[in-house]
């Protein structure tokens, strides 16, 4: 029973990041993920000081305010100091994880929590988190916050979905369409933030970087349809998941550290053998054959006449 | 309060002395080679190849069994190499798209080393123990050992720097054109690229995995507010990290709990907000006033030139005029209408008449002025309709205000082009220049 609620909460996690982190790397702002994850430390030990207790709901509103801090405090940056968005990025996210560890050093005394478990999560440890609701076990409170977001999630992306598809590749084009472009923003911005959070509670700030980014990278390389790159993240993701935590019962290592390792397996095994975009696919192929000519066009992800439908 | 300042800038603590020592190179050293990773929007990359050692780190201590820093740092410097290839060759190779690479490098490479991590926790050696320190730094710790070892790594960026400037320089701002001129720029590039992963790898001791990033981009951001010299933003952006890393010790000093590397990082952010702020020239505070000496200058001339008009309204009649007449005339805010009318009776353009009729009046110099802005108006509106065949009705906003930012010297090329028009388009006069002599020309 253990396992299965391990695994049913890496899987809940992989899907959930899945689905927001293939907007991220469309919209190649991948190391957001990187950054509100980091970021949310003082947002976490702010609420943990002042509620005293573990309790989810309100980390998930102080993670939640600064996350939504990065974002805005990254743009501003940027708009008003002429920095490059990596640069101001970085500026953000390291000083308020920095301020985080210290507010942690400052009521060390008082608070059981450490950024070492931030950074890594404790997956293992979700089984014994139980959601005690009137007296009775609902079972672990990790799969029920997860399954949550997850939701949210898929709401939003299926209630936004053809407003979210203009945005991703052409902001420009939303906002002369009358889309409101920054609530679509800002509420993917939410939900990325959301997911960060509610992950890396149980499986680490890092591997909620791998399962946003990698698996929808993987999914990327194999298709060109935005609803198929969206379903194959999420299968990339749950399978990281399951072969990820085989791996750390065979080698007895961390699950969360093992399943990041899979993401990146799959995602080269993508990189080299993807049967349009593949390194080894477009170094077999022949010059002058239809296949090869078919690739051409693949190479840099560019759009040719047959790929813009006929009316 | 005051022993322990005295005990920390005088350097009583030998163990005190290693640390700053450590912390300062450190300091020095990421701030001055953040420069060209900033510049080369290349910030984030630091931050991958930070966590991407880890496995490094690790494999070193399996192989050896020891901590043995030099061990440690080969290990590292080999595993930051590999991440640097992989970004490049996944960015090279497919669509996949510069931070989506730079992200995954990350997460993967940090997950392998978590991994292995892990598994030599498990394996029981005596010696793992501190091998953590890698992770969130630990600046207090450092044994002499350690600090000459990254004494002599910060000394060699150093002096790489210096050599290697001139080259570096140009690769930075251009390296297309590096290339065509014959530079090796593969190879500056690689050289570059060791600097960058032997500079984290050393400073991972003092502030961890997360906090390397910021000593080579807060710096180096902050550098750039004060300058546009690449020499002079090197030696400020070194300046600001070794300022931060004193700081940072001198707080964990004093307050042994606190950690060194967090400490230096909100101290480098600290400098960064005021070079945001401060900074001449760039700085937030500078550029808010400039806006606003803008904004009191246009609001001024508005002013002068509704007075203007209403003299012409009423047959160039010299009489004061209130404050209400004026808003009657020209839609302003009350309170920068009486801030502005002050501000010109200071300057000497108008005259604040306290008796009855109340209001002001344009002085001599006042109307000079107020004629000017109308000319360069009606000047603008004619050689918009003449020139550039605009309708009529489409030519007062553009001119409304061009008034404010036409030198004189257009002006009179203007007069030229136009051959000293009398009338503008809507047949209102444009008031006569005054020459030097202080006689209108005829």
């Amino acid at each position: 029973m253990t396992t299965f609620w391990i695994i049913l909460t890496a899987c809940l996690a992989s899907a959930a990041c899945a689905l927001v982190g293939t907007w991220l790397v469309l919209r190649k702002q991948a190391m957001l993920s990187d950054a509100i994850s980091h970021a949310v430390l003082p947002g976490i030990a702010i609420a943990f000081i002042l509620t005293a207790s573990r309790n989810t709901f309100p980390m998930l509103i102080g993670a939640g305010a600064f996350g939504l801090l990065t974002v805005y405090l990254t743009e501003k940056l940027q708009e008003r100091g002429r920095l490059m968005n990596d640069a101001s990025m970085g500026i953000v996210f390291t000083t308020l994880f920095a301020i985080g560890v210290i507010i942690i050093t400052l009521f060390a005394g008082s608070v059981d929590l450490d950024h070492e478990c931030i950074l890594f999560g404790e997956i293992g440890y979700v089984p014994w988190d139980l959601w005690m609701f009137a007296g009775m076990n609902m079972g672990p409170r990790p799969v029920w916050i997860l399954g949550m977001v997850l939701i949210l999630n898929l709401v939003f992306i299926a209630s936004c979905y053809k407003e979210l598809k203009v945005y991703a590749f052409d902001r420009q084009l939303a906002v002369s369409m009358g889309i409101p472009v920054a609530f679509i923003h800002y509420g993917l911005m939410g939900t990325v933030s959301f997911s960060t959070i509610a992950s890396f509670e149980s499986v680490g700030a890092i591997l909620v970087v791998a399962l946003i980014i990698v698996p929808p990278a993987t999914a990327y390389l194999l298709t060109r349809r935005l609803s198929v790159m969206l379903v194959l993240a999420v299968g990339f993701g749950v399978l990281s998941s399951l072969s990820g935590y085989y791996l750390a019962y065979i080698t007895n290592t961390s699950i969360a550290g093992a399943i990041a390792v899979m993401t990146g397996v799959f995602f080269a095994l993508a990189l080299l053998f993807s049967p349009q975009e593949g390194v080894f696919t477009k170094r077999n192929r022949k010059p002058g054959t239809e296949a090869f000519e078919a690739g051409k066009g693949n190479v840099a992800g560019t759009i040719t006449a047959d790929d813009i439908p006929q009316n | 309060m005051s022993e322990l300042w005295a005990d920390f800038f005088l350097l009583q603590d030998p163990n005190l002395r290693w640390v700053l020592a450590g912390t300062i190179l450190l300091g020095l050293s990421a701030g001055a080679l953040g420069c060209f990773a900033v510049l080369r929007e290349r910030a984030l990359v630091g931050d991958a190849v930070a966590h991407a050692v880890l496995p490094g780190v690790c494999l070193a201590f399996i192989v050896t069994g020891d901590k043995d820093p030099l061990a440690l740092l080969i290990g590292s410097v080999i595993f930051g190499w590999i991440s640097l290839l992989v970004m490049d060759f996944v960015i090279r190779n497919s669509k996949i798209s510069a931070d989506t690479s730079i992200g995954m490098v990350l997460s993967v490479f940090f997950g392998l080393g978590v991994v292995l991590l892990t598994w030599i926790q498990n394996s029981g050696n005596p010696n793992q123990s501190g091998l953590d320190a890698f992770l969130f730094g630990n600046a207090a710790s450092m044994l002499p050992e350690d600090v000459m070892l990254f004494g002599f790594v910060c000394v060699m960026v150093i002096v790489a720097i210096i050599l290697l400037y001139k080259e570096l320089k140009l690769v930075s701002f251009d390296p297309d054109y590096a290339k065509v001129i014959g530079y090796p720029v593969r190879r500056m590039e690689m050289v570059m690229a060791t600097l960058l992963v032997v500079t984290i790898t050393a400073g991972l001791q003092a502030v961890g995995v997360v906090l390397m990033a910021s000593m080579l981009i807060i710096p180096a951001a902050a550098a750039r507010y004060w300058t546009d010299s690449l020499v002079v933003m090197l030696f400020i952006a070194a300046g600001v990290g070794a300022v931060a890393a004193i700081s940072g010790t001198f707080v964990s000093y004093t307050a042994p709990a606190m950690p060194t590397g967090p400490w230096m990082v909100v101290s480098a952010a600290v400098l960064f907000g005021l070079s945001f702020f401060f900074a001449p020239a760039r700085g937030e505070f500078q550029k808010w006033r400039r806006s606003g000496r803008q904004q009191q200058k246009v609001t001024g001339e508005n002013i002068l030139k509704t007075l203007y008009k209403l003299e012409e309204r009423d047959g160039l009649s010299a009489r004061s005029r209130t404050r209400r007449e004026i808003l009657k005339k020209r839609q302003m805010e009350p309170g920068s209408l009486k801030q502005g009318l002050k501000r010109l009776e200071k300057q000497g353009m108008v005259q604040h008449l306290a008796g009855k009729p109340a209001g002001y009046l344009l002085t001599a110099a006042g109307r000079e002025e107020a004629e000017r802005i109308v000319r360069i108006h009606r000047l603008w509106e004619l050689y918009l309709t003449e020139k550039l065949q605009l309708p009529g009705d489409h030519v007062h906003d553009p001119a409304e205000s061009m008034e404010h930012v036409i030198t004189p010297e257009l002006e009179q090329q203007l007069m030229l082009i136009l051959n000293n028009p009398v009338e503008d388009p809507h047949k209102k006069q444009i008031p006569k220049p005054v020459s030097r002599s202080g006689r209108r020309t005829p």
